[in-house]
């Protein structure tokens, strides 16, 4: 039975652990054994982006040693599984840890990633007709090339049709501290993401991340009725198990 | 040796030394390559989308093309080197001066000796070139003694001679076939239509400060 | 732009107050919105095969690596090969002492009237500010740059400066600062009268000034690159030709230059080819009947040769200045050039300015960035633009050891350091962690809303909510194993 590691990322685990549980049940679904970490907390990108990288490998040394198996890595969002992946070994580059660093990157793996390239899930649309769209979250677009497999899963459900969104590859304005650092500017961002979001028609946005998730579901939320963000992982598990 | 250059050339060498870097590949752009009729039909397209018209002449007739054409647009007359074989070409086929007949102007003296006239009454200016470019459509000229630079800068219409056996492929090889990467002349230029800008709310306008009209008399 | 010895580094600088004025400009935010997205989109055209992009995008990092890693012997080559054919060379450390070479040049041959082709050097020295102050009007020859100096701006884009103003913004300026123009909105007629004018201008002009595009070493050649003509009006007419340059504009070969013209147009404007590329390798010469008697070229630092120390960061020196950075960011999108209060806005102007001007002083551009990394996506050089902003907002707030970047550690705040470590240790040690979970989705609403980054963040947002349980605690009752 393959095994894998879940990382859950503290935006998941805090705002949205039906995420992280759908993505856990995504994976047992298809047959995998997750095992969850005690002690897992943060992948310390917040002071990793701000220059802070002392607190940011204290905190990143200390997830480092989560992972003792040779298993695959699999995290619910697209800039955390990038902090593990790309990040890690230029943060640890020098250090003790930097070949232990090294060897977690090459088998972090992003959820949605995971799914389609490594297990070639099957999913059966059980749900109504639905129209919704993707947000594509930077880090996991440009760090690490995530974009189809998204895609890819939404496109077997027969049920949902996938509106791309006006401007798909743009950033939701997000960027961790810099959205109360530049409100203004991450604000902008976020307005003209939940426009293009209404201009779609669809009932939802899809995302990878759970930063943009915060991000864009607030905007939203605070314009008032309309579509809803909704993280992919909770979609497909709620769509393929009828729930 | 000046003080800022002892400066700056040494805080440069102060700094940590770096490795060597690999030999860049030039492949990726060397591998263009088309035949005859296709370098010519793709400088076409590309220039004539960017407005650049085009003559059509045989190796014999092209002067008296150039003269028809000067004469149907009424311009009164036309700049030229006389020191190129072309040149003295295309004023052995130019009518005598006459009411209403385009001069043929030889620029050949300094410009400070005509620059008011060069700028205020020289309607077009006639260059040969050292080829054109298929890739990317282009013309290749090395301005000089003969064929002043100006001359296909300052008056509004510019023709243009180009051979169309002498389109390279690319710019890359022109360089290396007209040897410009071992010697340059002076001044070598390449020239893919009228002058243009997009300056004002992005919206293309034409004949800026480079001659307005590019006409390529192309000999076949 | 402000370094030591020019005076200008004392000005007030303010990001957040600029950007905010700028998001508040429906109009600005519109021109923008329009003038990238067609940038994009005309660059996406011209790179739609991605294997080749891939491929020309490694040659043209491959070959500015290479420039770079033998800058000062390219340099004296670059002198040699130069002064070999005929024009002379001068290096200047600041914008001061490049402003007085200049001056000392047009001076010393009465040239009172002079043309500017385009030169984002020349911005750097504060070059007309500085040429008007003695008594010179350079006037700006590139149609964007000739409008704004008409306003008494600064460009906003360093590929096309007006690109904040409106058809009926221009139509008024000409109207109203050019003799005997009436007023128009039709691009071709205001073209045509800004041709007109200068025309006069460059006939009449004793000096030229224009920047370079790339300077070949091993030929001794300039290469400049443009659409309008302007730049060999400037450089070919008048009798003197003084080019700008910085000092890492050099390459080895004038092989280098094709693949690094092609990316550039094709970055910048989205064209195969511009109009003109001029390559100049001397004066007038033996035989020739037009062209400068002189051509002089001076070579600019201005705080290149201290970012040229630092091994990673030196990669701002690869730029090519195409502007395809601050096309795709959506920072510069929404406020546009000015807000910066920078010679170079953008992504590049975020890792560049800090650096030359002191990183404490504009501590606020590295991290005006969602580090979403759409520039360094399409940077045609491979500049790694989003891990130098972080690296400059670590040089900002730590002094670290053996550090060559200008005012490291001056932005320091001890509010922010502590924060770090508070939340270091917190996420640090996952008993305490947990019970600041279990805390946070119990007590959650208790949080006082006027709390500094809930405020911002809930300006425009609804609450966040925690959960009721963290995920940890669910995956704990569910039974999923945790070995």
């Amino acid at each position: 039975m393959r095994e894998v590691y879940f990382y859950a990322t503290c935006l998941i685990d805090l705002f949205f652990p039906d995420a992280g549980m759908a993505g856990i049940e995504l994976l047992q679904a298809a047959g995998v054994r997750v095992i969850f970490p005690d002690g897992q907390t943060c992948c310390g990108q917040p002071a990793f982006n701000c220059g802070y990288w002392e607190e940011a490998r204290a905190v990143a040394r200390r997830q480092l040693a989560l992972f003792p198996r040779d298993l695959p890595v699999v995290l619910p969002s697209g800039s955390c599984a990038g902090m593990m992946k790309v990040h890690y070994p230029e943060l640890f580059h020098g250090q003790p840890e930097a070949a232990a660093a090294v060897a977690l990157a090459g088998r972090v793996h992003e959820l949605t990633q995971f799914l389609v390239d490594e297990l070639d899930l099957k999913l059966e649309d059980l749900g109504p007709p639905v129209k919704v769209t993707l947000h594509p979250s930077c880090h996991a677009l440009r760090d690490q090339g995530v974009l189809d497999q998204p895609r890819a899963l939404l496109r077997q459900l027969r049920n949902v049709e996938l509106v791309e969104l006006p401007r798909e590859r743009e950033c939701c304005g997000f960027g961790g501290v810099f959205a109360v650092r530049e409100p203004g500017l991450s604000a902008a961002m976020a307005e003209d993401k939940a426009e293009a979001v209404r201009a779609t028609g669809a009932a939802l946005v899809l995302s990878t991340d759970g930063g943009c998730l915060l991000n864009l579901g607030g905007t939203l939320a605070r314009q008032g009725p309309g579509p809803a963000a909704v993280h992919i992982a909770q979609f497909l598990r709620e769509r393929s198990h009828g729930r | 040796m000046s003080e800022a250059r002892t400066a700056i050339l040494a805080a440069l060498r102060a700094a940590p030394p770096r490795g060597p870097a690999p030999a860049p590949d030039f492949a990726v752009i060397g591998e263009k390559r088309w035949d005859a009729p296709e370098r010519v039909a793709r400088l076409r397209r590309a220039m004539a989308a960017v407005k650049t018209e085009f003559l059509d002449a045989g190796p014999g007739d092209w002067p008296r093309v150039v003269l028809e054409w000067v004469q149907a647009e009424r311009l009164p007359n036309l700049l030229y080197g006389p020191g190129t074989a072309e040149g003295r070409a295309l004023a052995a086929a130019w009518p005598a001066p006459g009411p209403g007949a385009p001069r043929l102007l030889a620029y050949d003296r300094p410009v400070e000796a005509f620059k008011g006239d060069l700028f205020g009454t020289v309607a077009a200016g006639f260059t040969t070139t050292l080829g054109g470019l298929a890739e990317t459509g282009g013309l290749l000229l090395a301005p000089g003694p003969a064929e002043p630079r100006l001359l296909s800068l300052v008056p509004p219409v510019h023709l243009a001679l180009l051979r169309a056996d002498r389109i390279f492929d690319t710019l890359l090889q022109a360089f290396r076939e007209l040897g410009w990467n071992r010697e340059p002349p002076a001044n070598a230029l390449v020239v893919s239509g009228p002058s243009k800008t997009a300056d004002i709310e992005q919206t293309l306008a034409y004949g800026v400060h480079g001659p307005k009209r590019l006409v390529v008399v192309l000999i076949n | 732009m402000a370094a030591e010895g020019d005076g200008l580094a004392g000005l007030e600088v303010d990001f957040l107050g600029a950007s905010t004025r700028a998001l508040a400009d429906p109009q600005l935010r519109r021109n923008f919105r329009r003038a990238m997205d067609g940038l994009m989109a005309k660059r996406a055209a011209l790179f739609a095969d991605p294997a080749e992009w891939t491929r020309l995008r490694a040659l043209g990092a491959g070959i500015r690596a290479r420039n770079l890693g033998r800058l000062p012997e390219l340099l004296e080559t670059l002198e040699r090969s130069l002064i070999r054919n005929g024009m002379a060379v001068h290096w200047a450390r600041t914008p001061l002492e490049a402003n007085r070479i200049v001056l000392e040049l047009l001076r010393a041959r009465g040239a009172t009237a002079v043309v500017k082709g385009k030169s984002m050097v020349s911005e750097e020295m504060g070059l007309n500010h500085y040429l008007a102050e003695h008594g010179i009007e350079a006037l700006e020859s590139d149609l964007g740059e000739y409008i704004i100096q008409l306003d008494g701006e600064m460009p906003s884009h360093i590929i096309m400066p007006a690109i904040h103003k409106n058809k009926d913004q221009i139509a008024r300026l000409f109207s109203q600062r050019i003799k005997e123009a009436r007023y128009t909105e039709e691009v071709d007629e205001l073209t045509a009268m800004a041709r007109a004018v200068l025309r006069r201008k460059f006939e009449a002009a004793d000096a030229g000034l224009s920047g370079v595009n790339f300077a070949v070493a091993e030929t001794g050649t300039l290469c400049l690159v443009e659409n309008e003509g302007n730049g060999r009006m400037s450089t070919h007419v008048p009798a003197l030709h003084i080019a700008l340059m910085g000092l890492e504009k050099v390459v080895e070969r004038l092989d280098e230059v094709a693949p690094l013209y092609s990316l550039l147009t094709r970055s910048a404007t989205g064209q195969a080819i511009s109009t003109y590329l001029n390559l100049i390798s001397g004066p007038r010469g033996e035989g020739e009947l037009d062209g400068p008697r002189e051509v002089h070229v001076v070579i600019l630092d201005n705080g290149r040769s201290r970012i040229f120390q630092d091994p990673e960061l030196a990669a701002t020196l690869a730029c090519i200045r195409c502007g395809a950075c601050m096309n795709h960011c959506p920072v510069y999108t929404r406020i546009g050039g000015h807000a910066y209060e920078a010679v170079y806005p953008g992504p590049i102007g975020a890792i560049l300015t800090p650096q030359v001007e002191g990183v404490g002083r504009r501590h606020e551009l590295p991290h005006a960035s969602s580090l979403c990394g759409a520039c360094a996506e399409v940077c045609p050089v491979a500049i790694p633009i989003t891990h130098l902003l972080i690296r400059l907002r670590r040089e900002a707030g730590h002094r670290l050891p053996g550090t060559s970047v200008a005012g490291a550690g001056t932005a320091r705040s001890g509010l922010e350091a502590l924060g770090w470590r508070v939340w270091g240790w917190v996420l640090g040690h996952p008993a305490v962690y947990r019970c600041a979970a279990w805390c946070a989705t119990r007590c959650w609403r208790l949080l006082p809303a006027g709390l500094p980054g809930l405020r911002a963040w809930t300006r425009t947002r609804s609450r966040p909510l925690a959960a009721r349980r963290s995920l940890g605690e669910r995956v704990r009752r569910q039974g999923v194993p945790r070995v």
